[in-house]
């Protein structure tokens, strides 16, 4: 170990400059700028096919930048073989060394460095991961999750200026999924090494990384902590890709005060103006479902604190229960469904299809995008889990 | 024993009823599905075994002609070996050099199928089967062409040097470990590519990000994994190696001999049975011996 408190030794941060990656004509990551603070877990969120593994495996050195410097600190790693970066890896499908004991797989990497005597770190590191007493065993005989632990005790115990996971729980149940998220943040917590996590689950990223970057088609849609870019999508990919949105094309009508005027469908709805990515022309009015309440026709505004946006004339055409919530679906004037989230407080009776209601929301809640971008880009298929191809409904 | 690990925990089940019928059902069809092979071998194997270990202990003063009395002669073991010693140790020395040359030459030429053929491997893969589309006889004779004393090959290894110019390359030790090499060189290549086609190429990687150079993560994670094809190659090269006759028979002289010659022409031309059966017997015991030996060093059930 190299720190006396078990903290690496040099405070890097890992910085991408201008990274590019062509594998013949395909362009998998695309002039990508972005700087991970030492010390952080950061979170690469993306579709499959987004770049996010390519980026990892060029700050591994498993792939090599057409183009544009990874740097370490001050240091220049671009072109370092992989065997000679401060960076491990912990894989996708663990790439356990199947010959070897959990004890030796561990050890691997100080071994290789020449460190002799391993076995007191050895033990320590299964300790961390909470596999003490497996050290003799084959990896065959451990479970997924088993294997996902030596996996990272394998990466750890090298004291890494920057661990990389790659989709690291991908192959494990939901539950254990789960578990683990709040396991991995425990240890990141714990040694404060910089944590590059690649994952195609926003809500694995929201629940563990402080910084994530949404990457979609070899770029970087936007980066910033969880709740901002929750908060604040800058684009309908980020709105669609990390959680739902509903998204309703409008037009800029005007300003008051700070905030900007937009015309939906001959109704006038209110947005901060710092919540607006475009100020005039026609833009997607956006609000995530559980910001809005559905309220019985007529009686919009009533009860409201602070200035509201309404939209009346909705239909509800289908609800789901799913215990702490229901869903709604909302047909509107102009046809387009809206998505509703209402939790389930008991407060009042739940609406039924066909009921007339209007919808509500704080105009606080409300963002502007450009509607040049496809408001379905992003969506995720409940069915697969996948994103929808690029370019449906409009 | 991985196998029997792995069947273990099956086994202390709770016997109700209807486990143990089927259990007793599916031993049945397990026996039906040994029983022709079974059959085979104790035919065509274990039987003409015991014949020969007959055969084996006859009173050699007997002949074809006469007959032959089983005295238990012991005798006839402790005479061949005296008589037939340096064939022996031919025989080991020349099929143990051919095993080494073939795994030289064969673990590159697997690995590369493996690993950097891309989308010329199965062409690869016929080439190396090709041979055996002709018989084993025609390839060595072929490699008698090859070797003449005014083929090519002599040619220019006089002329770099290599050879000296009275030399001669047929009808000497060289000569009949190359063909050797040659003609089990498939053996040892084939279990050595499937071991090694089987390897996760992410595992080398792993290896790499652990700070292994190429040469360490070969060493330390593809040369393991490929044990089990390296044994079987070893194995399956190094034993009709050691029994061969024919490229002592075609590429060498007498001088040359080995085990399998000698054993041929005891029974075939001198028609001398008990000492054929016991050259054969001790052929059998010494490999049995070396292969055990071998195995357990490797430690191949440690693989998986």
């Amino acid at each position: 170990m190299r720190g006396s408190s078990g903290q690496p030794a040099a405070g890097a941060e890992l910085r991408l400059s201008g990274v590019t990656k062509r594998f013949g004509e395909f362009t998998a990551v695309d002039n990508l700028d972005l700087t991970v603070p030492q010390g952080s877990f950061f979170a690469l969120l993306g579709p499959s096919g987004c770049g996010k593994t390519t980026t990892l495996r060029m700050v591994a050195g498993l792939e090599e930048p057409t183009e544009g410097l990874v740097l370490l600190g001050e240091q220049d790693i671009t072109r370092l073989r992989p065997y000679k970066r401060p960076v491990n890896t912990v894989f996708q499908s663990y790439a356990l060394f199947p010959h070897l004991n959990i004890a030796e797989n561990v050890a691997f990497g100080l071994r290789r460095r020449g460190i002799k005597d391993v076995r007191e770190q050895v033990a320590q590191m299964l300790a961390l991961v909470e596999l003490d007493g497996y050290d003799k065993r084959k990896p065959a005989s451990l479970s997924g999750g088993q294997q996902q632990r030596v996996a990272l005790a394998r990466a750890l115990i090298n004291r890494p200026q920057v661990l990389l996971l790659d989709e690291p729980l991908g192959a494990l149940d939901l539950k254990l999924r789960r578990q683990m998220q709040l396991e991995l943040k425990r240890i990141q917590t714990e040694v404060g090494i910089t944590f590059v996590h690649v994952t195609h689950d926003q809500e694995e990223a929201m629940t563990m990384a402080d910084t994530i970057a949404v990457m979609n088609a070899g770029r970087v849609e936007q980066l910033g902590p969880p709740a901002q870019l929750y908060d604040r999508p800058a684009t309908t990919f980020v709105a669609n890709f990390l959680g739902q949105s509903n998204l309703v094309a409008a037009e800029v009508t005007g300003r008051s005060g700070d905030e900007l005027l937009v015309e939906v469908h001959s109704r006038v709805l209110a947005v901060p103006l710092d919540r607006a990515a475009v100020h005039a022309g026609a833009v997607w009015v956006g609000v995530r479902p559980e910001k809005i309440s559905l309220v019985q026709a007529g009686t919009a505004g009533g009860a409201a604190v602070g200035r509201h946006n309404v939209l009346p004339g909705g239909i509800v055409s289908d609800v789901s229960f799913v215990g702490v919530s229901t869903e709604y679906l909302v047909r509107m004037p102009w046809g387009q469904e809206l998505t509703v989230f209402a939790q389930n407080t008991g407060d009042r009776s739940p609406f039924a299809a066909g009921d007339r209601v209007e919808l509500q929301w704080g105009a606080a809640h409300t963002f502007l995008l450009d509607a040049e971008q496809d408001s379905r880009a992003g969506v995720q298929d409940v069915a697969t889990g996948e994103p929808a191809p690029a370019g449906v409904g409009g | 024993m991985s196998l029997a690990a792995e069947v273990g925990p099956a086994g202390p089940t709770p016997a109700r009823q209807p486990a143990r019928s089927r259990s007793r059902r599916s031993r049945r069809t397990a026996l039906l599905l040994l029983a022709p092979g079974a059959l085979w071998l104790l035919v065509f194997f274990a039987l003409p075994t015991v014949q020969l270990a007959a055969t084996s202990l006859y009173d050699p003063s007997g002949s074809l002609e006469t007959g032959y009395a089983l005295t238990f002669h012991w005798q006839n073991y402790l005479d061949v070996l005296a008589v037939y010693r340096d064939q022996f140790l031919r025989s080991f020395l020349y099929a143990g050099i051919a095993t080494v040359l073939a795994l030289l030459l064969g673990y590159p030429l697997a690995y590369a199928i493996a690993f950097k053929s891309g989308r010329w491997k199965n062409l690869m893969l016929v080439l190396v089967i090709a041979p055996f589309f002709t018989s084993f006889l025609l390839r060595t004779l072929a490699w008698q062409a090859i070797l003449a004393d005014n083929g090519f090959v002599v040619d220019s290894l006089k002329a770099v040097g290599l050879v000296p110019t009275d030399g001669r390359l047929l009808a000497t030790p060289v000569a009949v470990v190359t063909g050797l090499t040659y003609n089990f060189l498939p053996f040892m290549t084939l279990p050595l590519y499937a071991s090694l086609e089987k390897i996760d190429h992410r595992l080398v990687e792993a290896a790499h990000d652990l700070y292994s150079s190429a040469f360490t993560a070969f060493r330390k994670v593809t040369l393991p994994l490929s044990m089990p094809g390296l044994v079987a190659g070893t194995l399956l090269t190094f034993i009709p190696a050691a029994g061969d006759y024919i490229n002592a028979e075609l590429l060498g002289t007498p001088k040359e001999y080995m085990i399998g010659n000698v054993i041929q022409s005891s029974f075939l031309v001198r028609l001398d049975f008990p000492q054929a059966a016991a050259l054969s017997f001790l052929l059998m015991i010494a490999i049995l011996v070396l292969v055990m030996a071998y195995v357990r060093r490797a430690g191949t059930e440690e693989l998986v």
